[in-house]
């Protein structure tokens, strides 16, 4: 909202504060300062007179003048000026801006040379001064009647110095998208006198106004879609003329384009009062008029020239031509007029609109055909049902003022608005809320301040209300004032104390909660597994969790792959990005490109974020009200309709895993970086996990393994099928892992008991065996821990060798083996048979054949 | 073969001492020293030839004799022994000096790693709260419509409903949308867990906002809640206060300004003192001059909220709050543009490290 200092200065005692300190007092009391606007001219701007104007014809064809203005002996004298236009002569003066000055743009004007003379200044027009939309030509000051010595400043004059205060406005404080509205603020915060403009008496309602009936088939939530529609009839009016130039200049100020008369008046005094209009052309309308609901097929072109179809829930303005009731659309209750009854050049006679509409009426009809409006920004927000009367008069002088005529004093006021009801109100309630001990003469005048009439209930039967308790002996009945729709409880006067008297009086003092858990096992956990992951050297980042089928694609997933059933966006930024990742390394992997496209070729990334899991056949959420807490059945209902979103773990890396340095050529990564990652996870969460040979996308069908947590799959990692990466663009070998955090969280020990530690010496043996091909380090491993039994400390293999005399399609593998009692030294007999142990365990579950 | 002395001869013995000792004071390597040693002390040495002569000696005078010597003895043992030492060390010392290298070179052969500053600037925050004894809530991104506006009294028709810019899914009717703020965490926590109630929420957050220098579709909030009875607009400044110095250091402050947000009511915009310039100065780039900078939005629970989740506003009133992390993290620590924290360059967190 755009408020123009002079204009707020005519209800309220500005007292001297220029915009900044009106914003600054506005932001005390709950109204957001945007910005502080001046006109964006800075001057020299002077009055000049024209002496004399020399046509010079063009190449392009175009003539321009030549001009000699006096601009006074204080601004240099005479001045040469180049200027294209034409309506003004010798003898007129007009606005210069001279060299220094700026104009809206911002703009800077200098000495230059153009059409072959040095210009000195420029002679401007009302739009590049900002005054308003004229370009035909320039200004000339007797125009504006004006006539002001040679050189006088024009900045006052042409009222540039005028400030523009724009404030936000929140959805609970309709009002304040008025003048009307926020002077009222102003005087909260600063105590200084308010006005009301809308203190404005206005005749009654007469029989014989324009018919008007209000008719409502389906109301919203038991709620009429206007509960009053008041008009009036203005004749032999110039309402196509311009406004005076002071309306036209508050309207540019306040961001609205001025357009003709009749429409100016309505704007100018929607944001004085904050009472939206309408002005149709009399000829246009015929008796009565209808309010009501739309009928399914109808159509309205409205005033932005667009056809559109209706819906039985929009509230329409209708009339009666030829006698048939209701049967045309005039326009869109409270968003938007139509075309067909516009005010046009031809227009004498005017019906004036101010009506009161309904807030979710007009909230759903703006908000289904994607029409937002001045008119539909107040009236979703609570417009003040008494304005219509009063608003119609200021409009109806202000017509006739500037464009003449004369009114029917027939007024037409059709329908019954409900005044607000008594809220039952605890006079300690504000102190039990905020902690400062206002007084009880306090907090009545604050509640009378913003306009609420106040009332002892005199120990009266209790009233009810959700929030202030019952209403007592010493309770108040406080009644908001009819422009305050927001305030319906007793919290909600509650603020308006505590914010009238000031938010920085409420003391600061720290609460004392009940001594508390710390963190969660799996907040603990999941720090301990991202701390680790940094220390193995990989970068944490955050990628968007969008993705699309491209992706999947690109990843190799097949056709029925579960991790393609991702939850769709209905309205997604990309559209090639509509989906919920089901995996991190759909998202992860454009992030590594980002990297290595500038330059970070070495680089390995994780990241920890949630993933949708998809799940067939989801419920839809219920929607239970708010008035209770939802039952068992609605809770679960709900919890359910939520797809599950485990956190998962992912990484990438690529390019060298070691760099090159001193000690030699670097590493580049591979698939076991990813599966050491993983480990590390695993170990970090005291966690052993098993590896498993595996195939699965986005992994290298041969280089991919599976990892378990005792029975239970927690993730793959491995090398990145090479396919998946030359279609993101990635070279090389690229290390992969994704893992589901929560599951090996889940999987990890909560307590686990000390191992003690053997202090007898420990025995060494190491074993070669000739396996075939197919059976895997992990499989024979496990196999010798077997058959070695309970002293066996650790099995590693530490070579695999093939060829020479190891036969085709056959390997042989090394173990070295770790044995350790807990009670006593070794015995040769005891290694022995620990060798043959592992060497029958071997040859029982691999095939394997002990290596002479 | 040096000439033998009598172990009687006091005077020969000193000169036999004093020549040795010389011998293994001037022997420059081990190998002189060890031939030297071998010549002092070996068999054949005077020393030891005397030692032997000591039986041949009148009884009376033997035991003089083998005190005469054995100190003698001690004297040049030890100067070997020193010397030995000696020339140890610094054998010891030359061979280390030859080892030397430039300890300048490259050492880092794991490449370093990093957390999100995003993360671990949630991890501080959730920190001092679990030093108040607040604990740590969680909830899904992709969320039910209910928790995410109608349980925070965010009517359908609201218009603070169609102001949060929402991310829906198809089908439009299931209900979800992804969550708008960490707020929807309140209810789930209230319904779940009920009062009194102490949770703060980090956690990520969405909506419908092209990325540019101050705005991402998924940024990040951390949210308050604390209900109990009592609690008042001045725990919810207190509290404010408190994480305020604690994320910022010093004599941070905090203002309430008059606001409005559905789930909250009295609401209130909450501002930092700007801890760039306290407030001081005009041309500051940090606060804008105004000396306050935006930090999030707060007050007190609204009934409507208590009610849908089943908690009794009379006796019952708590207060809530939250604010932007990548906003704490542009204050805090001067990121100067949001790309930067959304796009993962590794760069950007490795500039902190493991710590923020």
């Amino acid at each position: 909202m755009l408020i123009p200092l002079p204009w707020l200065a005519e209800f309220v005692d500005l007292g001297g504060r220029d915009g900044q300190a009106v914003a600054a007092a506005l932001v005390s009391v709950g109204l957001e300062e945007e910005a502080v606007h001046g006109s964006g001219v800075l001057g020299p701007l002077v009055a000049g007179l024209v002496l004399d104007v020399q046509p010079e014809k063009q190449k392009n064809g175009k003539t321009i003048n030549w001009c000699q203005v006096d601009v006074g002996p204080g601004h240099g004298g005479v001045r040469g000026i180049i200027c294209g236009a034409h309506n003004f002569q010798p003898g007129d003066k007009v606005a210069v801006a001279l060299p220094g000055a700026v104009l809206p743009g911002p703009f800077p004007i200098a000495s230059r040379k153009t059409y072959g003379h040095l210009s000195d200044g420029m002679i401007c027009s009302e739009r590049e001064l900002g005054l308003g939309q004229d370009h035909g030509g320039i200004i000339v000051l007797a125009g504006l009647g004006l006539d002001p010595d040679i050189g006088a400043d024009l900045i006052p004059l042409l009222h540039l110095d005028e400030q523009t205060v724009e404030i936000n406005v929140t959805p609970d404080r309709g009002y304040c998208f008025s003048v009307r509205g926020v002077a009222r603020e102003l005087s909260h915060a600063t105590g200084s006198a308010f006005h009301d403009p809308a203190l404005i008496t206005a005749p009654p309602p007469s029989a014989n106004g324009f018919q008007v009936e209000l008719q409502d088939a389906r109301p919203i939530r038991g709620r009429a879609g206007c509960d009053r529609f008041a008009a009036r009839v203005v004749r032999g009016c110039s309402a196509a003329g311009p406004s005076p130039d002071w309306m036209r200049r508050r309207l540019t100020q306040a961001g609205m384009r001025p357009i003709s008369l009749a429409v100016d008046v309505t704007n100018y005094v929607m944001l004085e009062l904050g009472q939206p209009m309408h002005a149709y052309d009399l000829a246009g309308v015929a008796e009565p008029i209808v309010v009501r609901r739309a009928q399914a097929g109808e159509h309205l072109t409205t005033l932005d020239d667009v056809d559109r179809a209706l819906d039985p829930e929009d509230l329409l303005i209708t009339d009666s031509p030829r006698g048939v009731a209701a049967s045309r659309v005039l326009g869109l209750a409270g968003v938007m007029g139509g075309a067909s009854s516009e005010v046009s050049a031809e227009t004498r006679d005017l019906l004036l609109e101010a009506a009161h509409f309904d807030p979710v009426t007009v909230a759903r009809t703006s908000r289904r055909h994607k029409l937002s409006s001045e008119a539909a920004r107040r009236f979703e927000r609570g417009v003040d049902p008494e304005l219509p009367p009063r608003a119609l008069q200021r409009a109806v002088d202000l017509l006739l003022k500037y464009g003449g005529g004369e009114t029917d004093w027939a007024v037409s006021d059709a329908g019954a608005v409900s005044r607000p009801g008594p809220i039952s109100f605890d006079p300690a309630y504000p102190e039990r809320m905020t902690a400062v001990a206002y007084s009880a003469d306090q907090v009545r005048r604050i509640l009378e301040e913003i306009g609420c009439s106040v009332a002892d209930s005199g120990g009266r039967a209790a009233i009810p209300v959700e929030a202030g308790g019952v209403a007592g002996a010493g309770e108040w009945l406080v009644t908001p004032p009819t422009w305050r729709p927001d305030l319906t409880r007793a919290i909600d006067l509650v603020e308006e104390v505590a914010r009238i008297a000031g938010y920085d009086t409420i003391p600061s003092v720290l609460p004392q909660a009940p001594a508390g858990p710390g963190l969660s096992r799996a907040q603990r956990l999941r720090r301990s597994v991202a701390r680790a992951l940094a220390d193995f050297g990989l970068v944490e980042v955050l990628s968007y969790p969008f993705t699309g089928t491209a992706v999947f694609d690109a990843l190799g997933y097949s056709p029925d792959d579960q991790l393609r059933q991702a939850v769709e966006l209905a309205n997604p930024l990309d559209s090639a990005a509509p989906l919920l990742r089901t995996e991190i390394l759909q998202t992860l992997l454009s992030v590594l490109r980002r990297n290595i496209s500038r330059g970070l070729t070495d680089s390995g990334l994780y990241e920890l974020g949630l993933v949708t899991e998809p799940e067939a056949g989801a419920r839809p959420a219920p929607m239970p009200g708010t008035d209770r807490r939802p039952s068992v059945e609605e809770l679960e209902q709900l919890y359910g309709a939520v797809p599950p979103q485990p956190r998962h773990l992912a990484g990438l890396i690529a390019g060298m895993r070691q760099p090159a340095g001193l000690w030699g050529p670097g590493r580049p990564a591979d698939w076991a970086d990813a599966v050491e990652a993983a480990l590390l996870a695993g170990r970090t969460l005291q966690l052993e996990l098993t590896v498993e040979q595996a195939v699965r996308q986005p992994f290298h069908p041969g280089r991919c393994a599976r990892l378990l947590a005792g029975q239970v799959e927690v993730g793959y990692a491995g090398q990145l099928d090479p396919r998946v990466a030359e279609a993101f663009g990635l070279t090389g070998q690229v290390a992969a892992f994704e893992m589901n955090l929560d599951r090996l969280i889940e999987a990890a020990p909560v307590r686990r008991s000390a191992r003690p530690v053997s202090a007898q010496p420990l025995a060494k043996e190491d074993l070669a065996f000739v396996v075939e091909e197919s059976v895997t380090a992990g499989d024979l491993v496990e196999a010798v821990k077997l058959g070695v039994g309970a002293i066996c400390e650790d099995v590693s293999v530490f070579d695999v060798y093939r060829g020479g005399q190891v036969p085709s399609g056959y390997k042989s593998v090394a173990v070295a083996l770790r044995l350790r009692a807990d009670d006593h030294t070794l015995t040769p007999p005891e290694i022995a048979a620990a060798r043959a142990g592992a060497v029958r365990q071997a040859a029982a579950a691999c095939g394997a054949q002990l290596r002479a | 073969m040096p000439e033998p002395v009598s172990p009687l001869d006091q005077a020969g013995l000193e000169r036999a001492a004093a020549e040795a000792i010389a011998a293994a004071a001037t022997a420059a390597s081990l190998d002189e020293l060890a031939t030297q040693r071998r010549y002092w002390t070996g068999d054949q040495s005077v020393i030891v030839q005397a030692n032997r002569a000591i039986k041949s000696l009148p009884g009376a005078d033997r035991a003089q004799a083998g005190k005469n010597l054995g100190a003698v003895k001690a004297r040049i043992w030890a100067a070997f022994d020193a010397r030995r030492e000696t020339l140890d060390a610094l054998a010891s010392e030359q061979r280390l000096a030859g080892e030397a290298v430039d300890v300048t070179l490259p050492a880092v052969r794991r490449p370093p790693g990093a957390r999100h500053p995003l993360e671990l600037m949630q991890e501080r925050i959730a920190d001092v709260f679990t030093a108040m004894g607040w604990t740590i809530a969680e909830g899904p991104e992709l969320e039910a419509e209910w928790f995410n506006f109608d349980a925070l009294n965010f009517g359908p028709d609201h218009p603070a409903r169609q102001m949060q810019d929402t991310f829906f899914t198809n089908p439009p009717d299931r209900g979800l949308v992804l969550r708008t703020h960490t707020s929807p965490v309140q209810a789930r926590v209230l319904l779940a867990s009920g009062v009194p109630c102490y949770v703060a929420v980090p956690g990520k957050t969405f909506r419908t906002d092209e990325l540019d220098a101050t705005h991402t579709p998924v940024f990040h909030q951390v949210e308050g809640l604390a209900v109990d009875r009592h609690l008042t607009m001045a725990h919810l400044r207190g509290t404010l206060d408190h994480l305020a110095q604690a994320m910022f250091g010093g004599e941070a402050l905090t203002r309430l300004r008059p606001s409005f947000f559905p789930f909250t009511e009295p609401s209130a915009e909450m501002d930092l003192l700007c801890f760039a310039c306290q407030g001081k100065n005009p041309s500051c780039r940090t606060c804008g001059g105004s000396g306050w900078i935006e930090w999030g939005g707060c007050g007190m629970v609204d009934p409507h909220v208590l009610i849908a989740c089943g908690v009794d506003p009379v006796e019952y009133q708590g207060f809530a709050f939250g604010m932007g992390i990548e906003r704490t993290l542009m204050f805090r620590n001067g990121v100067a543009d949001m790309h930067d924290m959304v796009e993962g360059d590794a760069r950007f967190s490795l500039n902190w490290g493991v710590e923020i």
